[in-house]
This record gives C-alpha cells, sequence and structure tokens, in this order.
C-alpha cells in the first residue's frame, strides 16, 4: 500500500508496560477510506495499539501519522486523548461497552456533539437564553442523532437509558455515538464480540455502508473471523506485540504463521479461521 | 455472552425461602459479631481517672450485651424490611394506574409546593418562628441545588461545599462593612469570588475521583475555615465579623426611620417586613439557582457534567475536554454556594467560623443525597424534610440526632436512590412515552 493512500502510518510503535513489552515496534498503514482489520490472540496488543491511537496510552516509542483529506497532517503521539478525538477526528469503541447508561439513547449521541454544541451555544451564555442560533444548533443535532439512531435500528428506543438496551444494541449504539463526532477514521474494538450470526452480519453491512456513504476509514479489531473476512480490504496480523503477517484477507489467511499463532493460542479460534470461507 | 444485558432480578420460589432464612441469620451474626468487637471497648469497660490520678478501670457486660442482642436483632429487622419493602419488586406491585396516579402527582408537587412557598409569608406572617425556618429552609435549598450541580450532576464527591459559603458569606460581610457596598454590589462579586475559589478546588483535584476527592474537598474546606479562625487581621478571627449591613430595597433601607421603607409608603412599621422580604430575596435566589440549574442541563455543558459522571474514559474518547468541564462544575456550584453564604451574612447581621462546619457540607450533602442525586425537586423535599425535621424534634433534645440517624437509614433502605430516585432525561424524541417509564428505572451507579 502505497503511502499516498494511507490515512494512517503507524511507524515502529512501541509501548511498554514495566517489563511487559505489549507491543514492540509495530508498523502498519490503514488505508483511506478502507476497512483494516487487526487481528491476533488474546493478549497479542491489539487494545494497546488502539490505546495509543486515541492517545490514552502515550506510546513508549515510535510514531503515528493521521493524514486527512485535505493534506493536513497530525502526529498522534504528541496529542492527548481528548484532542485526538476533537482535532484530529478519531473515535472509537471499546471492548467493554462504555456508553453513558442512566442517559438515554438519544442523549448519548447528543453528548457525542459536544464540541460543536458547545460553540452553537456560545460556550454556554448564548443557550442559557435561548437564543435562535443555538436553538437551531440542537434541532439540527437531533437530527443528526435521529439520522444515525435509524441507522443502527434503534430509533424507537431513543428514549430509553442506555444502560437497558440489549447487549448488541448498545454495541450498535455505541458505533452510531462514534459516528456522531464526524470521524474521519472510526476506531472499533471488537464490534462483533457477544453478538448472534444475524447481529453480525447487520454490523457488517453497517460498517461497508459507513465506509462507502460517509468516506470513513475503519480500523477494525476483531475476533469474529466471519465479519473480518468478509468487510476487510486489509489485515493485519499481530501475536506477542509484533505484526507476524498482513495482507489481503485470503492471503493472511492461509499464512502458516497466522495459523500457528492461532493454533498456539486457541484451537477454537484456528479453526475458525481456517473455515470461514469468504 | 451476557455480559452487558441488564435482566430484571429472577427470585426462585422453594429453595429461596430457607436459604434466605440463612442469609439473614448470617448478616444478622456478622453484624452482632462487628459490634461486638466495636463497643467491647466503648462500652464494656469503663475507664476514669481515679482520685490520685491513677486509672480506674470497671466492666459493664450487660449493657454491652444488650447492646450486641439489639443490633443483631435490628440486622434482622432490617433485613427483613429491605426484603418486604425492597426497591426493586414496587415498579411491578404498584397496579398501572396508580402508577400513573403517581406520575401526575409528582408532575403537580412541584408547582404546588412553589405556590405554597410564595404565600407562606401571608400565611404565616404572625408566626416569627415559621418565617425564620423557612428561611432557613430555603438556604438549605438553595445551598443543596448549588452542591447539587457537583455532586448529583457531575458525579464529582464534594465534602468541602461549606467553603463556598464561607467565602460568600466573608467577601460580602467584609466589602460590605470596609467598603460599604450594598449587597446588591456584593452579590455578584461575593458569587465570583467563590467560583473563584471553586476554580482553585478544582484544579489539585482533577486527577481524583471518588474517595479521594472526598478526602481532599474535606481537608480543603477545613483549610478555608482555619484560615478564616486564624487571619485575625482580616476577619476578625474566631470573633467573627459583627454589624454586617442588611440588604435594602433598590437602596431604600427597612428601618423604622424616615427615610425607610415603612415611612415612604405611610404604613406603620414592622420588623417582620424586614423578615418578608428577606424570606422573598432568598426565595428568588433559589429559584434563580434552580433555573440556571435546569436550563445548564439541558445545554451541552450540563449534558457533559451528567456524561463525566457516567464514564469519564467515554466522555474523553468523544472529544470533551474534561479538566473544563469539571471544573466549570466546581465553579457553578460554587458560584451558588457564594451567593447562599452572602445572603447568610447579611441576614444574620453577623458571621463567625462556627457557622461553617464540617456539619454544614455533611448537612447539605445529605440533603442531596436523600433528594435523590440530580432531581432539584428531591432536593428542596429534602430539605424541608431535614431541615423541618430538626425542628419539630427540638423537643426530644438528645434524642433528636438518634431519631435523625434512625429516620436516614429507613429512608436510605427503602429508597436507595434518593426521595426521587429517577432522571429526567434532557431532550426527549417523543415526549408522551417516556413519561411512565420512568417510574420503573432502576439504579445505575
Ligand atoms: N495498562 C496496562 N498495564 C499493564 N499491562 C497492560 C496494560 N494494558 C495492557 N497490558 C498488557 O498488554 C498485553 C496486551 O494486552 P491487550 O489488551 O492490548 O491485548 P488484546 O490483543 O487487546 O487482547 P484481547 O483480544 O484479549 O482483547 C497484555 O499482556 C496485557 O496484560
Ligand atoms: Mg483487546
Amino acid at each position: 500500500m502505497s503511502d499516498t493512500d494511507s490515512i494512517l502510518t503507524v511507524d515502529r510503535l512501541s509501548m511498554r508496560f514495566g517489563g511487559i513489552v505489549a507491543v514492540n515496534e509495530l508498523s502498519f498503514d490503514a488505508g483511506r477510506r478502507r476497512i483494516t482489520a487487526l487481528i491476533g490472540p488474546n493478549g497479542a496488543g491489539k487494545t494497546t495499539v488502539f490505546n495509543c491511537i486515541t492517545g490514552f496510552y502515550k506510546p513508549t516509542g515510535g510514531t503515528m501519522r493521521l493524514a486527512h483529506d485535505n493534506g493536513r497532517e497530525i502526529a498522534l503521539e504528541r496529542l492527548n486523548d481528548f484532542r485526538i478525538s476533537k482535532q484530529a477526528k478519531v473515535a472509537r469503541t471499546f471492548q467493554n461497552i462504555r456508553l453513558f447508561p442512566g442517559m438515554t439513547a438519544l442523549e448519548n449521541l447528543m453528548v457525542a456533539q459536544h464540541n460543536a454544541l458547545m460553540l452553537a451555544s456560545g460556550f454556554t451564555f448564548l443557550g442559557l437564553f435561548g437564543a435562535p442560533s443555538w436553538r437551531a444548533a440542537e434541532r439540527r443535532a437531533i437530527e443528526r442523532a435521529t439520522f444515525w439512531l435509524k441507522r443502527v435500528g434503534l430509533i424507537d428506543r431513543a428514549d430509553d437509558a442506555a444502560g437497558n438496551l440489549a447487549y448488541g444494541d448498545q454495541r450498535r449504539l455505541e458505533i452510531a455515538r462514534a459516528m456522531c463526532t464526524e470521524p474521519a477514521l472510526l476506531c472499533l474494538d471488537e464490534p462483533a464480540a457477544g453478538l448472534n450470526a444475524r447481529e453480525s452480519a447487520a454490523l457488517s453491512e453497517l460498517l461497508l455502508s459507513i465506509r462507502a456513504d460517509h468516506g470513513t476509514s475503519i480500523l477494525l479489531i476483531e475476533h469474529d473471523m466471519s465479519v473480518v473476512m468478509e468487510i476487510s480490504d486489509h489485515v493485519v496480523v499481530m501475536d506477542y506485540g509484533v505484526k507476524i503477517a498482513e495482507g489481503a484477507p485470503q492471503t493472511v489467511r492461509d499464512d502458516p504463521r497466522v495459523i500457528a499463532a492461532y493454533l498456539g493460542a486457541d484451537e477454537q479460534e484456528a479453526i475458525a479461521v481456517m473455515e470461514s470461507d469468504a | 455472552m451476557s455480559g452487558g444485558r441488564v435482566t430484571a432480578p429472577t427470585t426462585d420460589h422453594k429453595p429461596a425461602r430457607a436459604h434466605r432464612a440463612a442469609f439473614i441469620l448470617k448478616k444478622a451474626l456478622l453484624s452482632a459479631f462487628v459490634a461486638l468487637v466495636l463497643f467491647s471497648l466503648m462500652i464494656g469497660i469503663r475507664t476514669e481517672a481515679g482520685p490520685t490520678g491513677q486509672l480506674i478501670y470497671w466492666t459493664r457486660f450487660s449493657e454491652l450485651a444488650s447492646l450486641v442482642g439489639a443490633v443483631f436483632i435490628g440486622s434482622i429487622i432490617v433485613e427483613l424490611m429491605r426484603q418486604w419493602l425492597g426497591p426493586a419488586p414496587t415498579a411491578n406491585l404498584i397496579p398501572p394506574p396508580v402508577q400513573n396516579g403517581l406520575a401526575l402527582a409528582g408532575r403537580l408537587i412541584a408547582p404546588a409546593l412553589l405556590i405554597f412557598t410564595l404565600l407562606v409569608p401571608v400565611i404565616f406572617y404572625q408566626q416569627r418562628y415559621i418565617l425564620d425556618l423557612a428561611i432557613l429552609v430555603l438556604t438549605y435549598v438553595m445551598l443543596g441545588w448549588g452542591l447539587n450541580v457537583v455532586v448529583g450532576l457531575a458525579g464529582l464527591l464534594d465534602l468541602g461545599y461549606v467553603a463556598f459559603y464561607a467565602v460568600g458569606a466573608y467577601s460580602y460581610a467584609l466589602l460590605a462593612t470596609t467598603f460599604g457596598l450594598s449587597f446588591w454590589i456584593c452579590l455578584p462579586l461575593a458569587g465570583i469570588l467563590a467560583s473563584l475559589w471553586g476554580v482553585m478546588l478544582g484544579f489539585p483535584v482533577l486527577r481524583l475521583r471518588g474517595d479521594y476527592l472526598a478526602i481532599v474537598t474535606l481537608a480543603f474546606g477545613e483549610i478555608i475555615r482555619l484560615v478564616i479562625v486564624n487571619w485575625q487581621s482580616l476577619t476578625g478571627g474566631p470573633n467573627g465579623i459583627s454589624g454586617i449591613p442588611r440588604p435594602t430595597l433598590f437602596g431604600i433601607p427597612l428601618t423604622p426611620a424616615d427615610d425607610g421603607l415603612a415611612a415612604r409608603l405611610g404604613i406603620e412599621f414592622d420588623p417582620t417586613h424586614r423578615i418578608v422580604f428577606l424570606f422573598y430575596v432568598i426565595l428568588a435566589l433559589a429559584l434563580i439557582t434552580n433555573w440556571v440549574t435546569i436550563r445548564l442541563r439541558r445545554l451541552p455543558i450540563g449534558r457533559a457534567w451528567e456524561a463525566l459522571r457516567e464514564d469519564e474514559v467515554a466522555c474523553r474518547a468523544l472529544g470533551i475536554n474534561t479538566t473544563t468541564t469539571k471544573l466549570t462544575a466546581f465553579a457553578t456550584g460554587a458560584l451558588f454556594g457564594g451567593f447562599a453564604g452572602a445572603f447568610f451574612a447579611t441576614r444574620q447581621g453577623f458571621i463567625s467560623p462556627e457557622s461553617f462546619t464540617f456539619q454544614e457540607s455533611a448537612l447539605v450533602l445529605a440533603i442531596v443525597v436523600l433528594g435523590g442525586m440530580g432531581s432539584q425537586l428531591g432536593v428542596a423535599l429534602a430539605a424541608l424534610a431535614l431541615i423541618g425535621g430538626f425542628e419539630l424534634f427540638r423537643g426530644l433534645e438528645q434524642y433528636r440526632m438518634l431519631v435523625f440517624g434512625i429516620a436516614m437509614v429507613l429512608l436510605m433502605i427503602w429508597r436507595p436512590r434518593g426521595l426521587i430516585g429517577h432522571r429526567a432525561p434532557t431532550v426527549y424524541l417523543k415526549r408522551a412515552e417516556a413519561i411512565s417509564s420512568d417510574l420503573v428505572k432502576e439504579g445505575h451507579g
């Protein structure tokens, strides 16, 4: 993959926790408007990579460069957490869902538009007195939230507390919430975990349409090989913090090192890798 | 994989009964044991200094035994009550028509309370004691609403809220006595100064949550009090500040003087006029606090506060600057505390550090927790119940605290999320159906 059509270039990224080297000199590219999957057995360091990209961890080495459509380049390792979402336009979901459980689904999506709404409310002062410009902005925000609620099939649950939704619904709501920040790069940590086959298929469809309709690049951690094989354009395989293979889904699936890594870790997963047919 | 799924607690029937009895017994035994360990030194052995200064002691095992027994039985009763009146099944037990009725009553109670409050000076004009009590209750309502922003909305456990109350009171007292500024000029200044202190407190505690935050804010409250006690030249130390000017009605004093309000209106002077005036001042201040808080909740800043309470990590992932969000919560809460403090100073005419002890912080926090974290109406009801209840049981002297404590414990068992435990959403897609489901909601965090 050439450098010019990459949205994210990770170069020799390392992350140490005391003696543990969770990520070791990892380099990979995520293509613009592509779905890049990051796979590997449990404990390979995938979530740690996400935490570095999204600023929750300061990497101990390496660089991560984000190139926006307009040519602006941002060194992610220099920004801290909330600025990565705000300025670099990188959104993420979490392996253990992190919604605002006591707030409604709609409110969750409103919180995601915080920075835009904060400006529109004149940093609260205009909003306090109900300025018309603020009201219009709030209406637009509700419209955007409604759009995404419809998109993930949760429009009927809009006024229900997020914590009361079923597991699969919570997963989709978290994706909708991330999309409400209008990201250039969407990082999804195991979005299909705990979903049944039908829900997984719907998820694949959703991710494909997010890429097609919104031009969002997706970086995806996933154990569910049927999802990975079906939707990803490029797969990066990690084990023990290093990259052991990368390439098109079919190539990676047949790679003996990948099979060995999965066999070493978990027989079930290895079988899943080998058996899944895209 | 059902890790995140929220399911109603299921109750099995046959083995549950025996199991439950064993559970209750085990719990009661444990409580009794803890009581034994605790009280064996506190009650079981009594020590005193003898006539020549030596230590004499004697044992009081019968008292100890009766106390441990009381804890054992009390624990069983509490457990039984928790299971009978437990919060979980109430939603299912109450039939829908009653639920709808309750919801309707719930919506009417706030306006009814407001109208009644507006009429209090008319109804109780002759009873000065009730008017004074009403002013006190309203002061705590305002403090509760102010702290509610920090604790109820932003979820930051602040045990030093009285510090801002003190800053507001002393700001007004000092500005008024040294520069002769009027109450209405000092009021915003006192609020601004208090909120500056709120930001100053906010900075060092930004990384702290929960217990750690509580301890630091507790210390902060004490520091402010100790500074006031020790900075004699400015604050008068333990003697406090006296002769604080009374508020005026747009410059017209409420005194028997010739230029007083009564003389100007041509009516006879009555000291109750000032009380009534103070009543409406604090009512207005409290209502402004309420209005601002309700508005703020529906603005991005208020939603960010609540989101912060729910999940700070998720907030950061959405690009919310948690630092400024926390600081604004502290500053807003402190602002209201400062207003209340300035009012307190002008009402009393005299302030001293004694009024700003940790007890006050604890009381205001109790009001917020009892009211149901985040609920404006709940906080108002809790302030009425606590402050009014205190006065009601004044005749009971030393048993007052005991009654108060028992009432609190029972209430928290009955309604663990406070008087008004449900959270009203700040924005609806479809308004109608949301209200009835509110009653059914169960707790998160
Ligand atoms: N904050 C931390 N402190 C110490 N060690 C950590 C921390 N975060 C991750 N690790 C370690 O880094 C290694 C990689 O963990 P990581 O969560 O990135 O794996 P993963 O590939 O996401 O696994 P899974 O598929 O189970 O989610 C593990 O050995 C883990 O114990
Ligand atoms: Mg992980």
